[in-house]
């Protein structure tokens, strides 16, 4: 039960670590920031869009929350080539990761939206706002507020999902490990630096979720 | 401990059982062609677990590119065909204790091998190298500067393809096999560099994107092997091979099982 640690194995291969976390980091920022997008356009439809919008966009969200993220990757990546829609790789994982974060976040914020006392609707009209600054101000900001901790989370999860990526040749974190680990078969090393790396990525990512919401919400702040 | 003493001791009585055969006195029998002609078979291993070249078909039988030249070769001597499938691992094991007189199961030749086993000419091509489409060119791996490559991660190939790649070459590695080939048929990569038989595989089943090779990067070809001091049933088989090379029946096999024509070099 004696192993002998073997880091300088891997020195060779650490800007392929470095090349890994930034596009780790790139997928993750612009997937979190587009899916965020996404899910509060599919809120607002879910719960006070017009009639005929709410199916549509029920189905689309039961789509994606009930099949597993490698599918609807390798469907992007592999099988929309056959309809003459190819996209790199990159293109791919950024689309693949929007569409699965605005699933899941247009739940969560729903669930903020439709925790609006319906009289906060009411005292909006009555100060002369419009609809959409009565959505935006008096519905969904608070809305965000309320459910921050778990948006948080669950953009967390989706750059963990990034690792699912490296199978279709993102050379992100997951694949740099896998890479090196082939390379050097020193398993044990390459993948404590990659759970390393990414441990630190998601306490970095929930620091600045929280001091975005700092920014957000800023009279807001007692209710925190 | 007690394992690792056992197994010297097991390594210990090998040796000298080795020890003894070596120096048996060569026993008379005239040779392994006369025997096989005397008793009308012939004993040929051959693999069950690595299509195209072996596998179960679907009757239970051996089927595949090796047992098919079992065949052609038994139907030359004008004897019927013994198939006595092996593992990779045991192929040479039974031609030495004379379990099979022709090993035929995807052998490579390496100077180990040939210290202890003779080998014919070679019958089926086996080689690395990049595929493409037809309207794809490349014939050398500088051609392939600028250009998406799919390659298995970790594989042979893709240690061979990382030397001698250029380095603006755009080399995407997948996890496994199977997602090499569905990046290739997807059009995400051009050109893949793989082994001919997985390239037969993704050929089976007749895609729009046909992968014909373009340049060779490891090649080792598949001997029969045999038996030493076995020179006349090592000459029967070369040239039995050699007439199956010219007359074109050896080249259906390849066709059949590869779906390519035999390497002008084999």
């Amino acid at each position: 039960m004696t192993y002998v640690f073997d880091f300088g194995a891997i020195a060779p291969y650490v800007p392929l670590f470095l090349k890994g976390i930034a596009i780790t980091v790139e997928l993750t920022v612009i997937g979190g920031v587009l899916g965020v997008g996404v899910g509060i356009a599919c809120a607002w439809a879910r719960s006070l869009g017009p009639r005929w919008l709410r199916p549509p966009v029920a189905l689309y969200v039961e789509l994606i929350r009930n099949t597993p993220f490698l599918i609807q990757l390798f469907f992007i990546f592999f099988g929309l080539p056959s309809l003459g829609i190819s996209l790199g790789e990159m293109q791919a994982a950024i689309l693949a990761m929007v569409i699965n974060l605005g699933a899941y976040g247009c739940e969560i914020i729903r669930a903020g939206i439709e925790a609006t006392p319906k009289g906060q609707f009411e005292a909006g009209a009555s100060l002369a706002m419009t609809r959409l600054q009565t959505f935006f101000h008096v519905v969904l900001m608070p809305a965000l507020q309320r459910i921050w901790p778990a948006l948080s989370s669950q953009i967390v999860i989706v750059m963990f999902g990034s690792a699912v990526c490296s199978q279709i040749a993102v050379e992100d974190i997951t694949f740099a490990a896998n890479f090196i680990q082939s390379r050097t078969f020193r398993a044990f090393e390459v993948y404590i630096i990659a759970t390393v790396l990414y441990l630190v990525l998601a306490l970095i990512l929930r620091q600045g979720m929280r001091s975005l919401a700092g920014l957000l919400f800023p009279r807001r702040r007692a209710t925190r | 401990m007690l394992f690792h003493r056992r197994s010297i001791a097991l390594g210990g009585l090998g040796l000298a059982v080795a020890a003894v055969m070596g120096l048996a006195p060569v026993d008379a029998r005239a040779d392994g062609l006369a025997d096989i002609l005397k008793a009308g078979v012939i004993k040929v291993a051959v693999p069950q677990d690595f299509p195209p070249f072996g596998s179960v078909g679907p009757d239970l039988k051996p089927v595949g590119y090796d047992i098919d030249v079992a065949n052609l070769i038994a139907a030359k001597l004008g004897v019927k065909a013994e198939l006595v499938p092996v593992a990779s691992s045991n192929r040479i094991p039974y031609l030495q204790t004379k379990k099979a007189d022709l090993v035929i199961s995807s052998l490579g030749k390496n100077p180990d091998r040939e210290k202890v086993i003779d080998f014919t000419v070679a019958y089926a091509p086996f080689f690395n190298g990049a595929f493409g489409p037809a309207d794809v060119k490349v014939t050398k791996p500088e051609d392939l500067a600028g250009m998406t490559v799919g390659v298995t991660r970790g594989a042979n190939e893709d240690m061979e393809l990382s030397k001698i790649a250029p380095a603006t070459a755009d080399i995407k590695r997948y996890e496994d096999n199977n997602s090499t080939i569905s990046a290739f048929l997807s059009g995400q990569v051009k050109v893949i560099v793989t082994g001919n038989v997985t390239a037969a595989a993704i050929l089976a089943r007749n895609p729009p994107r046909k992968p014909e090779v373009k340049f060779l990067i490891k090649d080792s070809p598949c001997y029969i092997g045999l038996n030493k001091d076995e020179p006349k049933l090592l000459e029967k088989v070369n040239a039995i091979l050699t007439a199956a090379k010219a007359d074109g029946s050896l080249n259906a096999i390849s066709q059949k099982w590869l779906g390519a024509p035999l390497p002008a070099g084999l």
